[in-house]
């Protein structure tokens, strides 16, 4: 009985496909935009993990600086040498610790120039932030010792400078430094906040302190935590290391700041969790809107067929058949809205990840889920019409004009 | 003769007090096996309201209805339609077919709800259709054939569940005298050679003649009860053998 209940309502929708077709249309527009507003907001917590995960794991950056609501200022005394060297000799929480120093430069090959940011650094940056070199080498002791003029290169620089030719060998002017390209950094690509992350170059730390910024100090130290243990304790103990070594007063307010990437990385994901979660709530309001359409719809149905109604209860159908009956054709309705809405969501928010460069995460859990609910739906607002068209008094129903 | 309705001393009564309306007002009638009963009387006279109860559509206020045996008046919306769906068949003035929905899925109807499994459920639809003459148009939509070829359609189905009695309202209501005399020849022939039980509503003495019995209905009482000589039907079986 229900199969042929089932057939009966799959011929009813077909009689009258095009308003079949505007009735389910608000339930195919409110699953296809849950499923858009939940596979895009993945995907954007996706692309902001990745962004986070590829500056560096476990990474955490000391700056110079109280920790101020809008940037840290600038007139705090920086780091030396010899806080390095502290922090690698009295904090076993830390592993690998890369004091680095940056300005911006412009680097000059040949008629090609271009204005990229010059970073100081050694082999421990690279450590701590996953960049791989993936064309040329590594700085030697020897040059980050001795401050030998070498550089590496950013996938940007080396575009605009090189294009289609080979860099490694050749010399390069980075401001009024001449220098010598030793290797090219494999690329990252763009952020999701916008940025080039392969836009500078690095030299060794010597090299940019005598020969570009004219001095000694180091502008931030990158340290990355031993493995196993909580990027949490590294930033204590390393902020208890230097408040003693800058001899900070107990109660007075650090002279510098400990980020921990993971922890801003934590913080952005929640909040992309919470934006997911609301346009998808905004988007399920949707698709109980397209619930009340079909309602409607079904409403006028039964009103309208109320002859055939008094005719098949004249047959012998009961109450029971006739509310399954346009029960049946009202869920029928909104799931075959679900499947078109599933199938128009994953095929927009493909396009969407596509045009805002994001990666497009469709999930299983999304797709289910706004099918049920769908298929609720029409047993929601399917049941009122059908428990009207089942009451109808089959004697009044067969006079019905 | 088998008697197949029974009917004692009906009655039904709409409303109540000064607005109290009866419909019927103690009606009495049996009717056997294979008759083809006409229901005559002008409107108002009760009529309807007989051939409504006579259809499981309604129950009587007071009195008895025992259909093949089963007392009607105490049965409940869902056992009337299971008699109506097992028990009756059902013909309409305005023929009632569903709208753009073949001749054919209009005689599966009755058996889609008796839950006759698909193949078999095409076949008898097809049967019925057959001895109505519409073999031929089995595929076609109501709006595509005749008035008196929808009328033919809602016949079969009426017949295609193999019913204890056939109702039929003004049958030939809404049709020319042509037409009006090709169903009803089509009723008499069922009537004649299938055996099967007609009851009919109508007020044109010319249709009431192809019966074999013509009731008078008149302010919610039976005022005649003729058997009429049997000029066009072949004989009612007098000995209760089945056809």
């Amino acid at each position: 009985m229900i199969t042929t209940t089932f057939l009966m309502a799959i011929t009813a929708i077909r009689r009258n496909a095009m308003r079949s077709f505007l009735t389910t249309l608000g339930v195919i527009i409110g699953v296809a935009s849950v499923i858009a507003m939940v596979t895009l907001g993945r995907g954007a917590t996706a692309s902001v993990t990745n962004d986070i995960s590829s500056l560096g794991n476990n990474m955490l950056i000391i700056v110079p600086g109280a920790d101020r609501r809008f940037g840290s200022s600038s007139s705090a005394q920086p780091f030396t040498q010899n806080d390095v060297r502290a922090i690698r000799e009295e904090v076993p929480a830390v592993a690998l610790v890369a004091p680095t120093s940056g300005g911006a430069a412009r680097i000059v090959y040949g008629n090609q120039n271009w204005s990229t940011g010059v970073t100081g650094a050694d082999n421990s940056y690279l450590r701590v932030r996953n960049w791989v070199v993936e064309l040329g080498r590594e700085f030697t002791d020897g040059e980050l010792r001795t401050g030998e003029a070498v550089c590496i290169l950013g996938e940007t620089p080396r575009r605009e400078l090189f294009g289609a030719g080979d860099p490694i060998g050749e010399q390069i002017r980075v401001g009024t430094v001449s220098c010598e390209v030793i290797g090219v950094l494999e690329s990252k690509g763009t952020s999701t906040f916008g940025e080039d992350q392969d836009d500078f170059i690095l030299m060794p730390l010597v090299t940019f302190q005598r020969r570009i910024s004219g001095n000694d100090n180091i502008g931030a130290i990158l340290v990355s935590a031993t493995e196993g243990v909580p990027t949490r304790d590294a930033q204590l103990d390393l902020i208890a290391l230097l408040r003693q070594r800058r001899r900070i007063h107990v109660g007075d307010e650090d002279d510098f700041v400990v980020r921990d990437m993971q922890e801003i990385g934590q913080v952005v994901s929640t909040v992309t969790g919470v934006l997911t979660t609301l346009l998808g709530a905004i988007a399920a309001v949707s698709l109980l809107v397209g619930g009340i359409g079909i309602m409607n719809i079904m409403l006028v149905a039964v009103t309208e067929r109320t002859r055939e109604i008094g005719i098949r209860m004249a047959i012998g159908a009961r109450a029971g058949d006739v509310l399954l009956q346009f029960l049946v054709e009202a869920i029928t309705l909104s799931v075959l809205g679900g499947v078109m809405g599933i199938a128009l969501g994953l095929l927009g928010s493909y396009g969407a990840a596509t045009a805002f460069d994001l990666p497009w995460v469709p999930g299983l859990d999304v797709i289910v889920g706004s099918f049920v609910f769908s298929a609720f739906v029409g047993v929601f607002f399917g049941y009122y019409p059908a428990h009207k068209a089942a009451q109808l008094n089959p004697i009044e129903a067969l006079r019905y004009e | 003769m088998t008697t197949l309705v029974e009917i004692r001393d009906i009655r039904k009564v709409y409303g109540h007090g000064e607005t109290e309306v009866r419909a019927l007002d103690g009606v009495s009638l049996d009717i056997a096996e294979g008759d083809f009963v006409a229901v005559m009387g002008p409107s108002g006279s009760g009529k309807s309201t007989f051939m409504n109860i006579l259809g499981c559509l309604d129950v009587p206020t007071a009195g008895s209805y025992r259909l093949r045996g089963i007392e009607i008046g105490k049965l409940d919306r869902d056992t009337l339609a299971l008699l109506r769906r097992h028990q009756l068949g059902f013909v309409f003035q305005g023929f009632n077919l569903l709208a753009r929905t073949s001749a054919l899925e209009n005689c599966e109807l009755p058996l889609l709800y008796q839950g006759v499994p698909g193949a078999e459920r095409r076949k008898r639809a097809m049967e019925a259709l057959d001895r109505v003459g519409l073999a031929n148009r089995a595929h076609h939509l109501p709006n595509e054939l005749s008035g008196g070829q929808q009328q033919r359609v809602a016949i079969a189905r009426a017949l295609v569940s193999r019913p204890a009695v056939i109702l039929a309202d003004e049958p030939t209501g809404n049709l020319d005298s042509t037409r009006s005399e090709e169903i009803m020849k089509l009723l008499v022939e069922l009537n004649d050679k299938q055996r099967i039980t007609i009851a009919m509503v109508t007020h044109e003495p010319d249709m009431a003649a192809y019966a074999r019995r013509v009731v008078i209905f008149k302010d919610g009482r039976v005022v005649s009860d003729e058997r009429k000589s049997g000029v066009v039907h072949a004989p009612l079986p007098e000995q209760g053998g089945a056809a």
